[in-house]
């Protein structure tokens, strides 16, 4: 409660400021003026005090508070700058105007620049309002100038540089073509000093009793390690004491920045056309280099920073089976593992000597980090490397591969960021997987638990990974599971709810205790189908569900299992684009059999049905299209499809799409093998259907049939009678009944107007048409060509000229039969 | 030797699993807080950014037009207001997925600190274009009505941005005192921006160990003493 009212209170700061926010969206412009006045003689006094903070607090609040543009005095905003550039300005202040003006930015009347600044500190403040701007008028460019020539006019002990690399990383990262070379040697050289030569004595605590009184007597001690002992190395991030030394804590921000800097500063890029061969021969002169190690100092800048850089990284990963003593050491050590494999990574894309070395280090690493399940996630990185240097280590990286696909999925799948992390892995590394490929694709079940648990935010980077996941072989497998998911995501529910080892926070969702599901999922019978389900690879095979659907129907109204089945539509869209890419014959009639066969076997989430109803005959004409001999080959499985339908209602969709492709694809123009019998067969059988549909009353049990359903069964008995003319007499008869009707509806059904209408105009067309046989195959079952642009512009083939054709000759005939 | 075009300097094989068009590194592109409102309040008002910062704009497009820097404002504020939205819609989805509302959160008492480790939290990833030039990570956590999410570059050290997110968040609900009911946040950006400028310097994420931490935390109470 305490936070709504808080809320409202935020809600309605603006308001109370200035009550004629509440009116205009924000305050007026005369006002803000009066106040802008204010603030320039607060500014302009000689001591700033508390008045200042709080107006340049209200001012902040105004600025940031709308997303349109506050006109704000030019004297106002000069003071601003001036203030933020005042050496002797509190630094609360500095920062309320530094926050003030970048929240204007883009702005075309500042005039702040960076050319005179020395302080870092302050350069930093000025820093931050520049690269805010867009980079217009080479802001970055000029902010990097200078901040090198801050960093060249000092030593590297100087007080405040720490204020500096931030800076200096930011600009890299926005513009690393700003720099020159001899900058970013000095850089460099610099980092090498700051990473590797740290003070490893503890920093002294700055005594309020003066600077120069701190006693002698208390040495500060040696720094030591998370675990408590002595440092038995140089000094790292992992490295801790009471107090920091000045050059400590640019290790840190060195540390922090190295990678990025490593990539940006890299000698090597792509503007070289022959990067491979020129690649081969640097390598080999820097691996005779670095090998001798004694000489290293004599290396350039640059290479003398990865071999360091390499040091740190090794030091890392020797420190990180230290035994943290806190639990904020303790988690850093896992990002610094997780750091330490990147750097390793860029390291060995960079100079391959570094490749032998690491990867002895990184294989012990893996085989110690398999047995630590807090440290997993630092298996991604590792897998991300075996896969960049697959050559160097295909064996290793096989088996590395194997490991983390069929155990991390099914183990983690509930936590949403190593969830995320890994999807990304894998959308990521697509490019290299190379032969490895195999084993993802053969790991979709297992990858699907990760979506199946994490929808929201992972369906778009599966839709993303499926055209790479998906391959003739897997097709079918992967359609049942993609149509089971919700299913999946109930049994991974489940399966939580059954582990021993329940954790203290339930993963589940808590909001249903105890389902009924929970006992008799014990049962024998359901165990091997929810192997089957939560299954970690392929398994080549298919099993029947419906009695697993049965039993997890008590979790089925779960939200997750809801906001799954929300997102399996769009997932089957994007399976479907990539299968048709690639699928021959076979393939789209198993899949075309496989959606009819599932399109009444799903797990029951509300609304679910009707969605993937949707995708699910949409897809199946997308299928007939591509392969229209489909409708010939599985004419058996059409025909039971179509006589088995009970209720014309839940399978709506489904019904139309498959009787209109049967009315669309069942000629001798898509396939010879067609014959009249089969034609006949689907003729009577829809016959039936239709008969049945519209003779059965409708009742409170039994809807009545859409009129869609209708038309189309009557547009397809048309073409079937097109292509079989013997037939042309019972489908006119039919057609007429129909027409009647429709125009005289039974007193006892209540089908409205509309709907009648529409079958009563569909039921008088396709008559007139039937008139003339010839001119009604031709309408009705156009060749191929018809679909050509030719046909729609050449007045003398085109369709229209046709239909006016005939309907003057039907007129004609129509008047004769008059007079 | 380095002047190689943006994003284009890092790659000695090209075709690795970097787009070309993404600069790596360990940077952060925005922070924001933002509202949440709850799950079952339909009609609470819109989804408030209630403070951003953005470290080192993406470059503005040419536009010849007149009042081109205006509209260039109006779309950065869009853009972090577009990802505050989808927080709060991930953060909604995933609460009601677990079966809790938000006020499971609340401590007993208002000395006890907010069980940060059992706040929502997640990750989400925007595609190039949309609402940003680049492609974008979003790392996000939900506290009671207030939601906080970190804009990365792509490739970022995730395991760090969550920690760092973590400590930031902690820090503001400590020092600005964002739970209790006279909290004002809108009015105490200096605040903010003092923990930023320590824990985050223009976006640069930090591997601060404990000590660290408590000698940065020290600093920033010295100068804004609660």
């Amino acid at each position: 409660m305490r936070a709504s009212k808080q809320k409202k209170t935020k809600h309605h700061e603006e308001v109370q400021l200035f009550p004629q926010t509440a009116r205009h969206g924000g305050i007026q412009d005369e006002e803000l003026q009066k106040f802008c006045s204010r603030v320039v003689k607060l500014l302009q006094k000689e001591e700033l005090g508390p008045d200042a903070v709080d107006a340049l607090q209200r001012l902040f609040l105004i600025v940031s508070a709308t997303k349109y543009k506050r006109k704000l005095e030019k004297t106002c905003v000069d003071l601003l700058q001036t203030t933020l550039c005042a050496p002797k300005c509190p630094e609360q202040l500095q920062l309320l105007c530094t926050a003030i003006l970048r929240e204007r930015s883009p702005s075309d009347d500042l005039n702040l620049s960076c050319d005179h600044v020395q302080n870092s500190r302050q350069l930093s403040l000025v820093a931050s309002v520049l690269l805010a701007q867009g980079d217009k008028k080479e802001e970055v460019r000029s902010v990097g100038q200078r901040a090198f020539r801050v960093l060249e006019s000092r030593q590297p002990e100087g007080p405040s540089l720490r204020h500096l690399l931030p800076v200096v990383s930011k600009v890299t990262h926005l513009a690393p073509h700003t720099l020159h070379e001899d900058q970013t040697n000095l850089l460099s050289k610099r980092l090498v000093d700051w990473l590797r030569y740290a003070s490893v004595q503890q920093g002294v605590p700055h005594t309020s009793g003066g600077f120069f009184s701190a006693p002698r007597a208390r040495q500060p001690g040696p720094v030591t390690e998370v675990d408590g002992a002595v440092a038995t190395d140089f000094f790292t991030v992992l490295s801790t004491g009471q107090h920091f030394t000045e050059d400590q804590w640019l290790n840190v921000q060195a540390f922090s920045m190295l990678r990025a800097w490593l990539l940006h500063s890299s000698p090597r890029g792509p503007s070289s056309p022959d990067t491979d061969d020129k690649s081969e021969l640097e390598g080999s002169t820097l691996s005779v280099l670095s090998a001798t190690s004694t000489a290293s100092h004599l290396l350039p800048p640059q290479e003398r920073l990865r071999e360091k850089a390499f040091e740190y990284c090794q030091r890392l990963i020797e420190q990180s089976t230290r035994r943290a003593l806190r639990k904020g050491d303790s988690d850093l050590q896992k990002a610094c593992l997780v750091e330490a494999v990147l750097l390793l990574d860029v390291l060995c894309r960079q100079d391959p000597s570094f490749l032998y070395r690491t990867l002895s280090c990184l294989k012990a690493l893996h085989a110690r980090l398999c047995g630590d399940p807090a440290r997993v996630r630092a298996l991604l990185p590792i897998a991300q490397f075996f896969l960049n240097h697959g050559e160097a280590a295909a064996v290793d990286s096989e088996a590395i591969l194997q490991h983390l696909f069929t155990r991390i999925p099914c183990e983690l799948f509930h936590s949403p960021m190593l969830a995320f992390e890994f999807v990304c892995f894998c959308r990521d590394s697509l490019p290299v997987f190379g032969r490895n490929l195999d084993i993802l694709r053969r790991s979709f079940p297992n990858l699907f638990k990760l979506l199946a648990w994490n929808s929201p935010a992972l369906t778009s980077e599966f839709v993303a990974l499926l055209p790479s996941l998906v391959d003739s072989g897997t097709a079918v497998e992967m359609l049942h599971a993609l149509l089971d998911l919700p299913c999946l995501t109930a049994a991974l529910d489940l399966q939580l709810r059954l582990s021993p080892a329940a954790a203290e926070r339930p993963l589940w969702d808590v909001s249903l205790r105890n389902p009924s599901c929970l006992e008799a999922s014990r049962d024998p019978q359901f165990q091997g189908l929810l192997q089957h389900l939560l299954r970690a690879t392929a398994s080549g095979t298919t099993e029947r569900l419906a009695p697993l659907h049965q039993l997890l129907q008590p979790l089925a109204s779960l939200t997750r299992v809801v906001q799954c089945a929300e997102a399996v539509p769009t997932l089957l869209q994007a399976f479907f684009s990539a299968v048709t890419q690639f699928a021959d014959g076979a393939l789209s009639n198993q899949l075309a059999l496989l959606l009819l066969e599932r399109s009444d076997s799903l797990y029951q989430v509300p609304q679910y049905e009707a969605h993937v109803h949707r995708v699910l005959s949409s897809q199946f004409l997308v299928l007939c299209a591509r392969h229209p001999s489909l409708v010939v080959e599985l004419a058996k499985e059409l025909l039971e499809f179509v006589g088995s339908v009970s209720s014309v209602h839940s399978r709506e969709t489904m019904l139309t799409a498959v009787v209109w492709a049967v009315g669309e694809y069942l000629s001798v123009s898509w396939d010879r093998r067609c014959t009249v019998e089969q034609i006949n067969r689907f003729f009577e059988a829809l016959e039936a259907l239709l008969f049945e549909v519209t003779q059965s009353r409708p009742s409170a049990t039994l809807p009545k049939c859409p009129p869609r359903v209708i038309t189309v069964l009557m547009t397809t008995l048309t073409k079937l009678a097109s292509r079989s003319q013997d037939l042309i007499p019972r489908v006119s008869l039919f057609l007429s009944k129909m027409r009647s009707l429709a125009q005289n509806p039974a007193p006892s059904s209540d089908r409205c107007g509309e709907d009648a209408g529409a079958v009563c105009t569909r039921a008088a067309e396709l008559l007139t048409l039937l008139k003339m046989p010839s001119v009604a195959q031709f309408v009705l079952t156009p060749s191929a060509e018809v679909s050509e642009p030719r046909y729609h512009r050449d007045t003398n083939t085109a369709l229209p000229l046709a239909l006016r054709t005939v309907s003057r000759l039907v007129e004609k005939e129509a008047g004769l039969l008059l007079g | 030797m380095v002047a190689y075009p943006a994003g284009l300097s890092h790659l000695p094989h090209q075709g690795l699993w970097l787009p070309s068009s993404v600069h790596p590194g360990a940077m952060v592109y925005a922070f924001l807080i933002h509202t949440l409102r709850a799950p079952q309040a339909q009609d609470m008002g819109l989804c408030r950014v209630l403070y951003s910062c953005v470290f080192g704009a993406e470059n503005s497009p040419d536009d010849p037009r007149p009042h081109g820097a205006e509209r260039d404002r109006l779309l950065r504020k869009e853009q972090i207001l577009a990802v505050a939205r989808q927080v709060e819609s991930m953060c909604r989805l995933q609460q009601q997925a677990s079966g809790r509302t938000p006020m499971d959160l609340q401590p007993q008492s208002s000395d006890e600190p907010v069980p940060l480790h059992e706040a929502p939290v997640g990750a989400f990833r925007l595609a190039a274009g949309d609402p940003f030039q680049e492609v974008r990570t979003v790392v996000w956590l939900g506290v009671l009505s207030l939601g906080f999410a970190l804009v990365l570059d792509p490739h970022e050290n995730l395991l760090l941005a969550e920690g760092t997110l973590r400590l930031l968040v902690r820090l503001l609900l400590d020092h600005l005192r964002l739970l209790t009911p006279s909290a004002n946040l809108l009015l105490r950006a200096d605040r903010i921006e003092g923990i930023l400028a320590r824990f985050l310097p223009h976006g640069q994420l930090l591997f601060l160990n404990d000590q660290f931490v408590q000698g940065l935390e020290k600093e920033f109470s010295a100068a804004w003493p609660r």
